[in-house]
């Protein structure tokens, strides 16, 4: 019989193929479950656009310790996770959203991250094809772009974890010195009563138009959508991939929103970028977030030997490095790298 | 626009189901994304005659569908429709060989389709390749707009032909006229192309010949995604329906070759089946064993799946290698890692591809059915 | 009979003949380079497999083999 391994990582999105990658590089013996296709669950529905958000500190301080880890592996991934230091445009609608690009711009400074003010003639040079009568923007120099499935492969394939395709019914049920939890929007499933709900969010591709994009677009109300807690909505998201393709977000609703938000969510997108009308698109399709009230992810022990990484709501690609490692100190009993208390589990009540 | 009966392809299976439902009926579509009605056999034929009373939309393509039924076009915005009749017909099954992505190797009925839309080939050496009765077909209608036909081979040894000729004596006649407009033509059995290399056909055997145009279809794929994108049942590839031609969903019927290669008696049967199922008339029972009869004789040697090499290019809208799929299992892998069936054609040419080379089966269907301008797809039809 | 261009080369057409049939007519064979940039052209001749995509007055992507010539169309191969 081969001995159980030390920890057990059910879930073999991004999340838990990144604590596998830090755990076995911490020496433990670690093994990996997934029902399906390892990165084939919200890892592969996603854009892979490694973002730095400053809605508050707490998630703030993971985007930015995580961007950084992403930057360090950048020159370990395969060219197939086309990892691109393309930045990120903030784009500002009016004087007041401009106001609103000042602020984060000192935010962003404060914490040692690059970044420019764009002017309303600078915005244009670095984005033709935004619609005329914008204000300006914020381009944040150290975001970057990864193609998360691949990521998540090479991560496995480090960590030499053997990996088994099977459900999960029960966590109590492995055998294993700790068992984390790693399944995403599905997470509830395996723990009762656990306060995240799936978010749905639909993306549409198109063919190839290289250079219609320079840089991932965002309007400056994305954090509204994202952390507002409406049933419903749409914000202004298009990246281009480093194929030359585009793909058009973002949008946000719960279980109990059965409207389709693609139609809403590209309007919002033509509004801001009117070329993209005639871009054919290619594909269409949904992925599920796994949002909690805070937005917040939970990364930590949750009873006993059982440990969660789940939570990731939009970020779970940008914060996955640094979830691993803050899980990992926990399971061997460091210091965590970054104050992990925001992101513990016993916030909220289970 | 709202109709009582939606038939998606102009093809002899929606023509027929237009006749058979406009019988009944007074408010009838037919829709089709070519400039006149036809389908692939009767593409560009003078005078296809749509019946009386039924509307036709032509070079109408529809991207979308949704239960209820609405069809979602470029050209005409949303058609409502209480039945739907999907005669979507088929597409051909291309298989790789160093050299099939070069200009000047198209699919057999490929050829003949731009033939049909004004390219001339007069005097161009020409051969025909692959598997199935349309080939002998193609090569027919290649010499009539003079083209110098160089050869036909097919896959399919000489000894599995003549029993399945033997058995439907009623296609004779036409096989036999087929081959008259073809003398002089070698026809090679038992053989295919290996290699295309700088106008240079190479057939297994070792024969080479000098072509100006390739055309090699492998036999028919099924158009079933339409059909998919509503849920119906899909049997072995081919959507599933009743002896009504109804499928899975109700008020969706399916009719041609979706349903089984049959080519156009069966398509014709079908699909006046489909139209009077759809508008309450009594239907005829089918006639099936021909379709079974079909796939047996024209089975694909198991040598067809080899003549790619490691750097022969699987999907062409990506340029992936078969070398690089081989270290996966599975289709939804290969693709998320490769890229392969992820650009424009969404898997409609390699996807079959890979199930014969490598036994995956393509996953489920994504809308738009076709790409189309990001616009169509934000208006918002469903609440004007 | 009319005119339009492909490249900035003229190229009198049939009516009634698609942008496909009027290219390889006219000894266009690379409608497009691949995305490792080996010379592609129709292949389906259906709408099926996307080789045929070329530039037509300004829009990228348009089918060649699903598109009819009109009078004047500017055409640009990838
Ligand atoms: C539309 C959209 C856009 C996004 N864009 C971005 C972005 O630009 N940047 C960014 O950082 N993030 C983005 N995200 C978020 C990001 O994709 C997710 O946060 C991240 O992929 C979550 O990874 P995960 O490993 O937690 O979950 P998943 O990738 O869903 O992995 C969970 C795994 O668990 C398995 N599993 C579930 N239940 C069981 C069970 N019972 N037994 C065994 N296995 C099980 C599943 O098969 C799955 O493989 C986006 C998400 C969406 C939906
Ligand atoms: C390229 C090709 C050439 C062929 N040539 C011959 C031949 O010469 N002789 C012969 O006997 N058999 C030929 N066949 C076989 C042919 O399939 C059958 O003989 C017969 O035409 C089948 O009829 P059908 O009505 O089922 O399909 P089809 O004739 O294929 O008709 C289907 C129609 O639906 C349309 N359609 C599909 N999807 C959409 C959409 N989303 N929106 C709008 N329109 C849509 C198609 O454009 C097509 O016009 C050919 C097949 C192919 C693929
Ligand atoms: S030749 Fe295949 S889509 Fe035009």
């Amino acid at each position: 019989m081969t001995p159980s391994p030390d920890v057990m990582i059910v879930g073999a999105g991004i999340v838990g193929a990144a604590c596998a990658y830090e755990l076995a590089r911490a020496g433990a013996r670690v093994e990996v479950i997934d029902s399906g296709l390892p990165g084939g669950g919200a890892t592969a529905a996603g854009m892979g656009h490694l973002v730095v958000l400053d809605d508050n500190e707490a998630e703030l301080a993971l985007t930015k310790y995580s961007v950084g880890l992403w930057h360090s592996l950048a020159k370990e991934l395969p060219a197939a996770a086309e990892f691109w230091g393309c930045g990120t445009v903030w784009v500002a609608a009016d004087e007041v959203e401009m106001a609103g690009a000042l602020a984060k711009l000192s935010v962003y400074r404060q914490n040692g991250l690059a970044a420019e003010l764009l002017d309303e003639r600078q915005l244009y040079e670095a984005e033709p094809n935004l619609r005329a009568g914008l204000a300006g923007g914020l381009l944040v120099n150290g975001d970057a772009m990864v193609y998360a499935p691949v990521a998540t492969r090479f991560l496995l394939e480090q960590s030499k974890a053997k990996v088994t395709r099977a459900a999960v019914t029960s966590l109590d049920d492995l055998k294993a010195g700790a068992v984390v939890c790693a399944t995403g929007a599905m997470a509830p499933a395996l723990v009762p009563g656990l306060r995240v709900r799936p978010r749905k969010g639909y993306l549409a591709i198109t063919d190839r138009y290289p250079g219609f994009a320079r840089h991932p677009l965002v309007e400056l109300g994305y954090l509204q959508s994202a952390h507002g807690d409406s049933n419903e909505s749409v914000a202004f998201n298009v990246q281009p991939r480093p194929t030359g393709q585009l793909l058009i977000g973002s949008s946000r609703q719960y279980a109990d929103s059965t409207a389709s938000l693609l139609e809403p969510m590209l309007a919002r997108a033509f509004a801001y970028m009117p070329g993209l009308r005639a871009c054919s698109v290619i594909r269409t399709w949904t992925g599920f977030r796994a949002s909690t009230p805070d937005k917040l992810p939970m990364i930590g022990r949750l009873r006993d030997r059982i440990y969660l990484a789940t939570g990731h709501e939009g970020l779970g690609v940008t914060t996955s490095l640094g979830t691993a490692k803050i899980l990992t100190a926990e399971i061997l009993g460091y210091a965590p790298p970054i104050p992990a208390w925001p992101y513990r589990v016993e916030r909220f009540d289970v | 626009m709202k109709f009582d009966v939606a038939i998606l392809g102009a093809g002899p299976a929606g023509l027929a189901a237009a006749r058979a439902a406009g019988r009944r009926s007074a408010s009838v579509a037919l829709i089709d994304d070519n400039v006149t009605a036809g389908g692939q056999i009767w593409r560009g034929a003078p005078r296809i005659a749509v019946p009386t009373g039924v509307r036709f939309f032509p070079q109408t393509r529809v991207f979308d569908l949704r239960p209820g039924f609405m069809l979602l076009t470029e050209s005409h915005g949303a058609m409502e429709a209480s039945r739907l009749i999907l005669a979507t017909g088929a597409r051909e099954l291309l298989l790789p060989f160093p050299g099939w992505t070069v200009p000047g190797v198209f699919g057999a009925g490929g050829l003949q389709a731009l033939v049909k839309s004004g390219l001339p080939v007069g005097g161009k050496r020409v051969m025909v390749a692959g598997s199935g009765p349309l080939l002998v077909a193609v090569a027919a209608a290649l010499r009539t707009a003079g083209a110098r036909v160089v050869g036909i081979t097919e896959q399919v040894p000489l000894g599995r032909i003549v029993p399945f000729l033997a058995k439907y004596p009623a296609k004779l006649p036409q096989a036999f006229a087929l081959r008259a407009r073809l003398l002089g033509v070698p026809y090679w059995t038992g053989t295919w192309p290996v290699r295309f290399d700088e106008g240079m056909v190479t057939l297994s055997g070792g024969r080479t010949v000098a072509v100006d145009y390739l055309a090699c279809g492998f036999g028919l794929v099924p158009n079933t995604e339409a059909a998919q994108l509503l849920g119906c049942r899909l049997d072995g590839g081919f959507v599933a329906v009743d002896s009504r031609q109804e499928t899975s969903v109700a008020g969706v019927y399916c009719a041609g070759e979706p349903t089984g290669i049959g080519g156009l008696d069966k398509a014709l049967e079908d699909g006046e089946r489909a139209g009077a199922a759809a508008t309450g008339q009594a239907v005829n029972p089918s006639r099936g064993a021909f379709v079974r009869d079909l796939a047996a004789a024209f089975h694909l040697d198991p040598r067809l799946f080899d003549l790619a090499e490691p750097s022969t290019v699987v999907c062409r809208c990506e340029d992936v290698a078969l070398g690089t799929l081989r270290p996966y299992r599975e289709w939804r892998e290969a693709k998320l890692m490769t890229r392969c069936g992820m650009g424009p054609c969404q898997g409609r040419i390699c996807g079959p591809i890979t199930n014969c080379l490598l036994g995956w089966s393509a996953e489920s269907v994504r809308r738009p059915l076709v790409p189309v301008a990001a616009e169509l797809l934000s208006k918002d039809v469903l609440q004007p | 009979m009319f005119k339009l261009r492909c490249d900035g080369v003229e190229i009198v057409v049939a009516e009634g003949t698609s942008v496909a049939a009027a290219l390889l007519g006219a000894g266009v064979s690379r409608f497009r380079s691949s995305v490792t940039g080996e010379a592609r052209g129709p292949l389906c001749g259906m709408g099926v497999c996307m080789e045929c995509r070329v530039t037509i007055d300004g829009v990228g992507h348009r089918l060649a083999c699903q598109t009819m010539c009109r009078a004047g169309m500017e055409i640009m191969t990838t």
